[in-house]
C-alpha cells in the first residue's frame, strides 16, 4: 500500500522533472520527444532523461544500503555516509579517475573502495564484538581519512581530471551519460533483489540474535552478506553520482514511518532514496534558474538538521 | 524417548570451559527444568540445546543427528525458543510480533496461508492474548509480554520448547501465571518443553523432571518428589534446608534452616 503510494509520487516527480528546467515542456511534447522525434529530443533524451534516470536509480541504492546497514545497527546512525563507506567508494572512484580516466573502471575503483573503507572500519572497531558507538566514530575517521586521499590525488592528478573529479564529487547529476544510467540500473537491478531477500531476516534480527536463530535465521551469514550488500549498494551509487550526503541516513526512518511498521521496510527506503535525488536534481535546476545548484546540496540543506535533531533524541535518551 | 539429547559436550566461552563432559537426554513430552546457583551453566546448557552455542567437543543431537549440522530452518520448525532477553521493535503490534513465528514454515515463494493464520489464533488463545492482539507489545505489563512472547514460540508450532528464565523480572503472580502457561501447552498440547528457572520451590511444582547443576556438572536428575532431599539442597546450592510436602501440591517444599 505505502510503496504502491510511494512508486506513484516517484514517477510522478520524474515526469515533473522531464518537463521542468530552463527550457519548459508539456507533456505531451515530452511524449513526442520520447516516442516521436519532436522539438524537445536532444532536451529529454540526451540532457534530462539519462540524470534523472541515474538520480533514481543511483538514490534508490543509497536508500538501500542506508536502510539495511540501519536495521542491521538497530540504529538510525548507521549510513555509509556516516560509517566512512561512501568516502571509501569517492575515494577509489577518483583514484581511478586520476589513474586510469573516466570510464566504465570508475564504478569497479568505487567499489573496490567501499570494500577497503568497510573492511577498515570493521577491523578497527572490532573487540568481540562492535558496539555502534565504536564503529561510528571509526566510519567518521576512517571517512576523514579518505577525503584527505582524494584531495591529494586532486593536487597531484592532471588538471583536466581533477577538473573532471572535482564536478563528480560535489554529489551531481549534471552532465550524466547513459552509461551512467547503465551502471546505476544494473547495479540495482543486480544488489536490488538480494537486498529485498535479506529483508525478512533482517526484519527477525530485530528482535534479538537469538530469537531470530530461533525463527531459522542463519545470523552469522546474514550479518555478513548485508554488510557486502550495503557497500556494493553504496558503491554503486557513489561511482554514478558521486558521494551525495544524507540521502542514505534519511531514507531509511523516513520509509519505515511511511510504511508504518516494524521491521525495515526495505522497499519504501528504495523509493524514497529515488524521490529524495529526483526532488534534489529539479530543484538544483530550477530554483535559482539560470544557476546550476549541485543536487547534494540540496540533500545536504535537508539531511544535515535532520542528523542534528538524530543526535539531540539520542542524547535526550541517554542513548549518545 | 528422547529427541533431544546432549552427548558428552563441553561447552564454553573463549578460552573458558563452563561445562564439561555433560550428557542429557530431554524426556519427550514432559517439562524438564533446570535449576542450580548462579553461573553454574544452565543457561549455557539450554544455549547449546537450542542451537545458539556450539560444543567445543562432544554433539548436542536432535532425533541422532548432530544439531550443529542440521540447517537452522528445519531445526526451526522442530525447536521453538524463548530467550532470556529478546527485542520488542518499536511499534510492533502483538499479532504482528506473534505473527513471525511463522516464519521458518514460509519460503520465499510461499507467503501467508490458512495454516499460519490458523497457527497464530491458536496460539493467541492457548496463551489468553487474542485480546491483545491489536495492542502494541510496549503498552503490555511484563506478564502479558511474557505470554505474547510465548505466544510467538508457540505459533511457531514446534514439538519442542526450551525458555530461557521465562519469570525473570515478573511478580509472584505473573510468575505462576506463565508457568501454569507452560504446564498447559505440555499436557494439553503435548509439547516437550525445557526452561531454566531461579525459583526452586517454583521448578518442583512446575517441573516432571528436575536437571540440578553445580559448577558445569548435573549432580541430580529425577522426579522432584526423588530428587529434592535436603542432602541435594546443600550439593547443589550450599544451604542448609529441610524439605517438607507443599501442603497444597505434595511436591517438595524447600525451607530453609534459620542460622546459627
Amino acid at each position: 500500500m505505502a510503496s504502491a503510494g510511494l512508486a506513484l509520487a516517484l514517477v510522478a516527480l520524474m515526469g515533473a522533472s522531464l518537463c521542468l528546467g530552463d527550457y519548459s515542456l508539456n507533456l505531451g511534447q515530452v511524449w513526442q520527444a520520447v516516442f516521436g522525434d519532436g522539438d524537445g529530443a536532444f532536451v529529454v533524451t540526451t540532457l534530462r532523461a539519462p540524470r534523472i534516470l541515474t538520480g533514481a536509480f543511483a538514490g534508490a541504492c543509497f536508500g538501500l544500503s542506508g536502510a539495511m546497514l540501519q536495521s542491521l545497527a538497530r540504529n538510525p546512525l548507521a549510513s555509509p555516509d556516516l560509517l566512512g563507506f561512501t568516502q571509501g567508494a569517492g575515494l577509489g572512484a577518483v583514484a581511478t579517475i586520476v589513474l586510469v580516466g573516466s570510464g566504465d573502471w570508475v564504478t569497479a575503483g568505487a567499489v573496490g573502495g567501499g570494500l577497503l573503507a568497510a573492511a577498515l572500519v570493521g577491523l578497527l572497531s572490532w573487540r568481540g564484538g562492535f558496539r555502534i558507538w565504536r564503529v561510528v566514530l571509526v566510519g567518521i575517521g576512517v571517512g576523514f581519512t579518505f577525503w584527505a586521499g582524494i584531495d591529494l590525488l586532486m593536487t597531484r592528478g592532471d588538471i583536466f581530471e581533477a577538473a573532471a573529479a572535482t564536478q563528480w564529487l560535489t554529489g551531481s547529476l549534471n552532465s550524466r551519460l547513459w552509461s551512467h544510467v547503465a551502471v546505476s540500473g544494473i547495479g540495482l537491478a543486480v544488489l536490488g533483489p538480494v537486498a529485498l531477500g535479506l529483508g525478512r531476516s533482517l526484519d527477525h534480527l530485530g528482535l534479538g540474535e537469538d530469537t531470530a536463530a530461533g525463527l531459522g535465521v542463519r545470523v552469522g551469514a546474514v550479518r555478513i552478506a548485508t554488510a557486502i550488500t550495503a557497500v556494493l549498494l553504496a558503491a554503486v551509487a557513489v561511482s554514478a553520482c558521486g558521494p551525495v550526503a544524507f540521502v542514505a541516513l534519511v531514507a531509511g526512518p523516513l520509509g519505515r514511518r511511511i510504511a508504518g511498521g516494524p521491521g525495515p521496510a526495505l522497499g519504501p527506503a528504495a523509493l524514497i532514496g529515488a524521490a529524495l535525488l529526483v526532488a534534489a536534481d529539479l530543484s538544483g535546476r530550477t530554483v535559482v534558474a539560470p544557476m546550476q545548484l549541485p543536487a547534494g546540496l540540496f540533500t545536504a540543506l535537508l539531511g544535515a538538521p535532520y542528523l542534528l535533531w538524530l543526535l539531540a533524541i539520542q542524547i535526550r535518551k541517554g542513548t549518545l | 524417548m528422547s529427541r533431544l539429547e546432549a552427548r558428552d559436550v563441553t561447552l564454553g566461552y573463549g578460552g573458558r570451559t563452563v561445562v564439561e563432559d555433560l550428557s542429557l537426554a530431554v524426556p519427550d513430552g514432559r517439562v524438564t527444568v533446570i535449576i542450580g546457583p548462579n553461573a553454574c551453566g544452565k543457561s549455557t546448557l539450554l544455549r547449546a540445546l537450542a542451537r545458539l552455542l556450539a560444543p567445543s567437543a562432544g554433539a548436542v543431537t536432535l532425533d541422532g543427528k548432530a544439531i550443529a549440522r542440521q540447517p537452522t530452518r528445519e531445526v526451526a520448525r522442530v525447536l521453538g525458543l524463548l530467550p532470556q532477553t529478546p527485542i520488542a521493535p518499536e511499534g510492533i503490534a502483538v499479532a504482528d510480533l506473534v505473527a513471525r513465528g511463522r516464519s521458518p514454515h514460509q519460503g520465499a515463494f510461499r507467503q501467508w496461508s490458512v495454516a499460519d493464520e490458523a497457527a497464530v489464533e491458536a496460539a493467541l488463545a492457548a496463551t489468553g492474548t487474542a485480546d491483545l492482539a491489536g495492542l502494541r507489545v510496549e503498552e503490555l505489563s511484563g506478564g502479558q509480554r511474557q505470554r505474547v512472547w510465548i505466544a510467538m514460540a508457540l505459533a511457531q508450532d514446534t514439538p519442542l520448547l526450551l525458555l530461557d528464565e521465562p519469570t525473570t523480572f515478573l511478580d509472584l503472580r505473573h510468575q505462576i501465571e506463565v508457568l501454569s502457561l507452560v504446564r498447559r501447552l505440555n499436557r494439553d498440547l503435548g509439547r516437550t518443553v525445557v526452561m531454566v528457572l531461579h525459583d526452586i520451590g517454583l521448578a518442583c511444582r512446575y517441573a516432571d523432571h528436575l536437571v540440578a547443576m553445580r559448577e558445569g556438572q548435573i549432580l541430580a536428575m529425577g522426579a522432584p518428589g526423588e530428587v529434592v532431599t535436603s542432602d541435594t539442597i546443600r550439593r547443589v546450592f550450599d544451604l542448609e534446608a529441610r524439605v517438607i510436602p507443599d501442603p497444597e501440591t505434595g511436591t517438595p517444599l524447600v525451607i530453609p534452616l534459620r542460622e546459627g
